[in-house]
């Protein structure tokens, strides 16, 4: 009796620890998504809150889908969510160009050293990220620190905009986002067999072809997570465009805080916000299914 | 090195090589000749530096000195993917991503073999190691021994001149570790392809290997027929390192005839043993012998040439086959016999404490002078 009763307690236990992370999605992200679709579906009016009621007070739903149709009709906003998918998907393939050696270097390096470089790509979240956005205004700004150097070498003569452009906006999208790249690819790189690599040599692969046949393919997993990683993050950036994009970068977080709080327009805004998700609910579905399908093959 | 054909042409030749890692001699000039055909092991305890010199003959590690040469041609510069040397790792390092059948056909893709002619090697490979069934799956549908001939097919399969085989059955269970040496063996049997194996295992080295090469802190300390270096091993380490043998310290008193006589504190007195090349009277030495050249019995041997000691049973174990006993001499010291068990009885021939006799030919005895 005591083991049967030891045993429904583990199965309590068990239940719960599982059910404290759907709380959690419950609480912080189902409810949220339920009351920004609910205003999605409503007219924006001049009250307080500034939408009209999802109930019309007589048993029935006051809903429109105008914002959406609006979102259709006014191009800036498919302009603005290609460039968004754009320049995170730019940003996100300058991460695993420099993310993948990066991280390759660390697996491969001897474990004192290994320690020291991962806790160098961590050791930038020690400061807030608004603060390190800041201080890149400060290197990139015309007189700048780089600029500052530039001209003294003589490289130039006079200082280079490099704030307020696309470029200012790849720096920073790339610098705070590398390290979310480095680590699932060090992750994966780090448990792969060295042998592997070694055999395909011993079988007349040459170096580079054994990266492309045996190291690429069984890193694909981290590859995927740090993209999305990168990617999801990215595409809804707000601070580093605003700080160091220019007012032709007009990405879709730049929208989505427009039309909050400037024009106070909140379906709208909650519909930009919808589409986005749905833009990003696509690589999400497309990470499960391969982690899936990894998990099957290297079970 | 007597009694094999195959050694006398030598097929690789490791000339003086050695391999530093900072001030540490991982491997300490090693020369070597190995045979064409020949099943040679490189036996040592880990860190002795073996896998090192494996990983040299297949271009992983470049030697800091010396030259290695493959049927004539010299090697040592050439990058592992270009060398006439195929290896089985010990983790087998079979592809994860890719079928039994790409895992074998990788290396002659990458050799740029028309593609029907891939399709014929595959499937005889796969055939010889019995894995045809099994060509469409992947890795991990697969059970150890199954992912080690995946290794074997996919490295000889190129053909190559030489196979390395690194700990081949350190990861297999007892049962199956038997049936691959065999197998193995037959393989090489049939395709004549020089294998090379790396093992700490010295049984394992006994049965599969035509010669050994027993390795110590980077050096070679004997090289030889698995019979020369068990029957005949040239120093302490070579003796105690391969099987079980009672060792006693002592030093040279005299000479009658051939053999020597070693005075040894253990054994109580003095031991003979026969030597070519007699040690100087008063050099230390070590004469040495196996549990199974020991005789054991409970009245007084009569032959006096015989080596007799007394002694009483101070531990016994019964293997089925053979029994094993620890016998304690008047001098404290523990002697190793093994005996078979030739007769069935259901009582046992000796008993705990039971007084008894041991006695070994002189012919039996090994003097070790390194």
């Amino acid at each position: 009796m005591i083991a049967v009763a030891g045993f429904r307690r583990d199965m309590l236990w068990q239940r719960f620890t599982i059910a404290i992370p759907y709380l959690w999605l419950l609480v912080f992200f189902l409810a949220p998504f339920a009351i920004i679709l609910k205003i999605s579906l409503a007219d924006p009016i001049i009250a307080q809150p500034p939408f009209t009621p999802f109930f019309d007070g007589q048993g029935g739903v006051a809903a429109t889908v105008d914002s959406y149709l609006f979102l259709l009709t006014d191009k800036l906003y498919a302009v603005t969510y290609l460039k968004s998918v754009f320049m995170a998907a730019v940003a996100t393939l300058l991460c695993l160009a420099l993310g993948f050696p990066m991280a390759y270097g660390i697996a491969r390096a001897d474990e004192g050293t290994r320690n020291l470089l991962l806790l160098l790509i961590v050791l930038p979240f020690w400061i807030s990220f608004l603060l390190r956005v800041y201080a890149w205004m400060g290197l990139l700004n015309n007189h700048g620190v780089i600029n500052n150097v530039l001209i003294w070498l003589q490289v130039i003569d006079k200082p280079i905009a490099f704030m307020y452009t696309d470029f200012a906006i790849y720096v920073g999208l790339v610098y705070s986002y590398l390290p979310f790249m480095v680590l699932p690819l060090y992750a994966t790189l780090e448990r792969m067999d060295l042998d592997l690599v070694d055999a395909a040599q011993d079988l007349g692969a040459r170096p580079s072809q054994a990266f492309w046949d045996i190291t690429w393919p069984l890193a694909r997993p981290g590859v995927i997570a740090g993209c999305l990683l990168v990617f999801i993050p990215a595409m809804g950036e707000y601070v580093i465009p605003y700080l160091l994009g220019g007012p032709e970068s007009l990405l879709i977080g730049r929208v989505l805080f427009d039309e909050f709080f400037v024009n106070r327009d909140w379906p709208l805004a909650s519909a930009v916000a919808i589409v986005l998700l749905l833009l990003l609910v696509v690589p999400i579905v497309f990470l499960q299914r391969s982690q899936a399908r990894d998990a099957e093959g290297h079970a | 090195m007597t009694g094999n054909a195959a050694s006398s042409t030598p097929f690789i030749e490791i000339q003086n090589v050695s391999k530093y890692f900072g001030d540490f001699a991982a491997v300490d000039s090693v020369s070597l000749t190995i045979g064409k055909g020949e099943l040679f092991s490189i036996l040592g305890a880990s860190g002795c530096g073996k896998t090192t010199l494996l990983r040299i003959l297949a271009g992983f590690e470049t030697p800091s000195k010396g030259r290695i040469l493959i049927d004539g041609v010299d090697i040592t510069e050439l990058p592992p993917y270009e060398r006439p040397v195929n290896m089985m790792f010990q983790s087998y390092a079979v592809f994860p991503h890719m079928t039994v059948e790409k895992n074998v056909a990788y290396g002659l893709e990458k050799e740029g073999i028309p593609r029907v002619e891939i399709k014929r090697r595959v499937g005889e490979m796969l055939n010889m190691v019995q894995l045809d069934t099994f060509a469409a799956r992947k890795p991990h549908q697969l059970s150890g021994g199954q992912r080690q001939r995946v290794a074997l097919a996919r490295a000889l399969v190129k053909r190559p001149k030489v196979l390395l085989l690194d700990e081949p059955l350190a990861a297999l269970d007892k049962k199956l570790r038997e049936h691959t040496q065999f197998e193995l063996m037959g393989i090489q049997y049939k395709l004549g392809i020089t294998f090379v194996v790396v093992t700490h295992d010295q049984e394992e080295a006994m049965i599969l290997s035509s010669r050994i090469a027993v390795m110590d802190k980077g050096r070679l300390i004997q090289v030889g027929t698995p019979k020369e270096v068990y029957e005949y091993p040239n120093s302490r380490f070579v003796a105690d390192f391969i099987g079980t043998i009672n060792m006693f310290e002592g030093t040279v008193v005299g000479f009658d005839d051939d053999s020597v006589r070693v005075n040894c504190k253990d054994a109580g007195g003095e031991l003979v043993a026969l030597s070519d090349a007699p040690p100087a009277v008063g050099s230390p030495v070590c004469l040495a012998v196996r549990p199974e050249k020991i005789f054991i019995s409970k009245h007084e041997p009569d032959n006096t040439e015989d080596t007799r000691l007394a002694g009483i049973v101070e531990d016994l174990g019964y293997f089925g086959n053979l029994s094993l006993y620890r016998i304690r001499l008047a001098t404290g010291r523990v002697v190793q016999v093994s005996a078979q068990n030739s007769r069935r009885s259901a009582e046992r021939f000796l008993e705990w404490d039971d007084k008894v006799f041991i006695s070994w030919r002189p012919r039996s005895a090994v003097l070790l002078t390194d």
